[in-house]
Parts: structure tokens; sequence; C-alpha cells
């Protein structure tokens, strides 16, 4: 396929492996980057990338799974509207096994709610045009990458009058997030690959507080395996030449300033929430989407009668600290025995872009068993 | 969750709700055309277009030029590696 094979060829990829083992031999000391995509985190497994870099190049896998940060309380609030007899309630397959406090989505259907997946929140759309009689609620998840096409649903619901649809808003933003790990004194990082495809709608200026204020390089990368080794590269370049800037691996698709459409539709439609909840990071300021008054009556929120409830995580579950990069997966009491991907206790394990599901299911656990014997 | 896929738009189906079909890998799709059309780039120009496709939307054209770019860098690592080891 156009603008994938060329991006996975194992040639090129030996190429950037030779100059980023010069490089890391140059600079002769422990590298920490963070990935802050969780699509990032699945190419790094899915094709060996971690194995195959100098032992020195330590990679640590940040917050940015959207299905992972979504706390418990919120689930229940989902799953509370879908049990609305009126109800039709439309998601993106990857939230169903979330945990709730007692529930997922998917036991919900179970137990009769009419839950259903969707590929796009137009296909939502089409659900609320087909049942006039019923509510259609589309449950939308997802970072800058995806707001813009809620926003456009919402947009579209206006223009058509479709006033049995409306949008359970828990969008989240980057920025904020990766303001709030900068500032926590237990992460040392030496540089981050950062977010292609949110980055192919905010642009590249918002990354720059990073480098001025944090003193840390930023390489925006794209998901083939030559991406992200080209970005490793171009970071340890930074660091050899002492550079500190956001540079654009990703040129293809992202644009300096972003998709200016794109941003133009979202802020038409959302505003930024005083604070939100992220699981395991706890309440970060303004780092989610609201709907704006305009538009209530697309609005989820307003039309129906929301728990809110403040649901602590399960005790054994340390996936705060595996969002924050300062636990790896194996460190965690229950990985791989009580917690798996078909019995998630934590959400990192539920999604495939989650550290945890990600070294279970590409084989680190065999690795992962023969290093804890050893340490123990 | 933030995946895109890249895929080339073969048709345009509803001018006025911007809706086209793109091709990806071989498999057609109907998706929404509003992030990427304005004055200067109106629907009707759009066919031939690669573009990024995520949930049912284009949300950014693929620039054949940097892609080359990109690409080209690598060659000139690998001629640099080569008369290295000559
Ligand atoms: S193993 Fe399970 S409970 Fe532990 S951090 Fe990972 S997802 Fe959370």
């Amino acid at each position: 396929m156009k603008y994938v094979d060329e991006y996975r060829e194992p040639k090129k990829g030996e190429i950037l492996l030779r100059e980023i083992e010069t490089l890391s031999k140059t600079l002769n000391k422990r590298i920490k980057i963070m990935e802050v995509c969780g699509g990032h985190t699945h190419s790094i497994f899915k094709y060996g990338i971690e194995d195959a870099l100098p032992n020195t190049i330590e990679l640590i896998h940040g917050p940015g799974c959207p299905v992972c940060v979504m706390p418990k309380g919120k689930l229940d609030d989902a799953i509370a509207i879908a049990k609305h007899t009126n109800v039709i309630f439309t998601t993106f397959g990857d939230a169903m096994r979330v945990p709730g406090s007692n529930t997922s989505l998917l036991q919900a259907a179970a137990e009769g709610a009419d839950i259903r997946m969707v590929y796009s929140p137009l296909d939502s759309l089409q659900i609320a045009r087909d049942n006039p009689s019923k509510e259609v609620v589309f449950f939308g998840i997802g970072f800058e990458t995806t707001a813009p096409s809620t926003a456009y649903t919402i947009l579209q619901a206006a223009v058509e009058n479709l006033n049995n649809f409306s949008l359970f808003s828990n969008h989240v933003l980057v920025i904020p997030a990766l303001q709030a790990l900068l500032d926590n004194p237990d992460l040392q990082l030496d540089g981050f690959v950062g977010p292609g495809h949110v980055s192919m709608v905010i642009g590249c200026n918002p990354y720059k507080f990073i480098p001025e204020k944090y003193n840390k390089p930023v390489v925006i990368s794209g998901f083939e395996p030559i991406d992200i080794l080209q970005s490793i590269w171009m970071l340890l370049r930074q660091l050899t030449e002492n550079r500190c800037e956001v540079e654009n691996q990703y040129s293809r698709v992202v644009e300096t300033q972003g998709n200016i459409k794109a941003i133009n539709a979202m802020n038409q439609v959302f505003e930024v929430r005083e604070q939100f909840e992220w699981r395991g990071l706890g309440y970060i300021p303004e780092s989610g989407f609201k709907i704006r008054p305009e538009y209530a009556r697309f609005d989820a929120e307003a039309k129906f009668a929301i728990p809110n409830n403040q649901v602590a995580d399960h005790k054994a579950c340390q996936c705060g600290e595996i969002l924050k990069g300062v636990l790896k997966p194996w460190q965690c009491k229950v990985f791989g025995t009580a917690c798996t991907p078909e019995t998630p206790i934590g959400t990192c394990m539920v999604s495939s872009e989650g550290a945890c599901a990600a070294y279970y299911k590409y084989g680190r656990f065999s690795k992962v068993l023969i290093e804890s014997a050893i340490v123990a | 969750m933030c995946l895109g896929i890249p895929g080339q738009i073969v048709e345009i189906t509803d001018i006025k709700n911007k809706l086209a079909v793109v091709d990806i890998g071989g498999v057609r799709r109907q998706v929404n055309i509003a992030c990427i059309v304005d004055e200067n780039h109106p629907p009707t120009d759009c066919v031939g277009d690669w573009v990024l496709v995520h949930v049912g939307f284009a949300m950014n054209r693929i620039n054949q030029k940097e892609a080359a770019e990109t690409l080209q860098i690598l060659q000139e690592l690998a001629a640099a590696q080569a008369a290295l080891s000559n």
C-alpha cells in the first residue's frame, strides 16, 4: 500500500539503526525517550523496535491512549446513559471492554442495553436518522485527532435539526497532559517522540514550550517502523548537537500550523473544561472538551442525569504509574495473572495501545518472567 | 485510537454534505472531506488526492513531496554508510 509499505522496509530500518548506534556511542549515557501516543507504543511492540535499539536507549510509554486514561466513573456514567430504555448508545469498539466499577459496556449490552459499535460518529448520526423515536447517544472519546470528527458530526446534526442525537463528550487534550508529566519530578526524560495524528490537527507550535521551558527536544513522528526509528535518530542528533527544538519527521501529513479547518470546527463546538479526570493521573486542569452552550441540545450531559461519581481504581492497579512511565508493566503485581487482556483489571490491559496489553501480547511476558526471576 | 490510514479519493458522492469515496488498499469506503476542502481546493478538485483517513473523515492531505524527502534522507544515509565501509 502506498505511503505504508515504503516505511516498513527492513533495509531502511538497518540504516537507521546503524546511525542510532553511532550516536548513542557518542552520547555514552542512558537516554530515556517517551513516546506519548498509544499508536506509537503499539507499533514499537509490533515491530520489535525496543529490542532492536541499543540497550542504552530506554523507551517510556506515555499516556496517549484515550481508552487507558478513561476513569471508572466516566464508564459508569456511559453505562447509566446506555441503560435508559429509550436510548441507543453508540461507541467505538475500543471502549467496549473498559471496566467500570461493576460492569463494562460489553456486559451492559449482554444484559439488554442497546449498545452498538460504530466505526465513525457519522454512523451514529445515521442510526439517529433511522430511529427518530429513539435517543441516540455517541460516546465521544479520543484526543484532538478524533475531536474534529465529532465536532463536524454535531454541526451536521444542527444543519439537519436532528434533535434525537447527542454526544457524551470525553475528549481529552494532549498538551495539558504533557505539562502535568513534565511537572512530575519522578520522571526524568531526555526527549519526546511526539504524537503524529494529534499534531496533524494542532500542528507543531503547541509543543514549543517543551524545549523552551523544559529543555527537552520533541520530534513529531509517523507510525510506521521507519518513521519511529527516524524520529529516534533525529532526537539523538539533537542531543549530540546540543540542539533542543520541535522537529517534524511526519511532514508528509503534519503541517506546522496544523489543520485550521479542523481546529475551527473543534473550537466552534467545544470549550475547554476547567479540569478533567484521567485514570491514574487524577484531575488535570483544562485537559478536556465539553460542548458549548450553543450546542446544548446535542449535549448528553444536558439531556440525561449523569451520576458523575468519582470512583477509586482497583487497589492492586498500577495503571497511573504505568501511564506516567514510572513503572514497567511487569512491576504491577497483577500483571499477567489477575490482569490479562481477557479479564482486565486496569485500562492499560484493555486497549492494544496500552503498555500492559502490548507487553502481554508481544511476548514480553516470558522475557519479563525471566527478568523478575533474576531480580528476585 | 489515533490511528489513520492512507487512502486515495476516487469519487465525490455528495458535494453539499462533502462526502467522497476513498480507496484504502483496494477497499472502498465513504468519508467526509469537510476538513480538507476550501475555496482554493473545492470538492471537485479532490479526486486523485491522497488523504489520511481517521474514523470516517479525511483529516489531511498527504504531501507527496514531503514523503519523498523523508525517504531521500535515508538514501543519503545509506550512501554515507557505504562510503565509510569502503
Ligand atoms: S497489569 Fe493491569 S492493573 Fe496492573 S498496571 Fe497494567 S493494566 Fe493496570
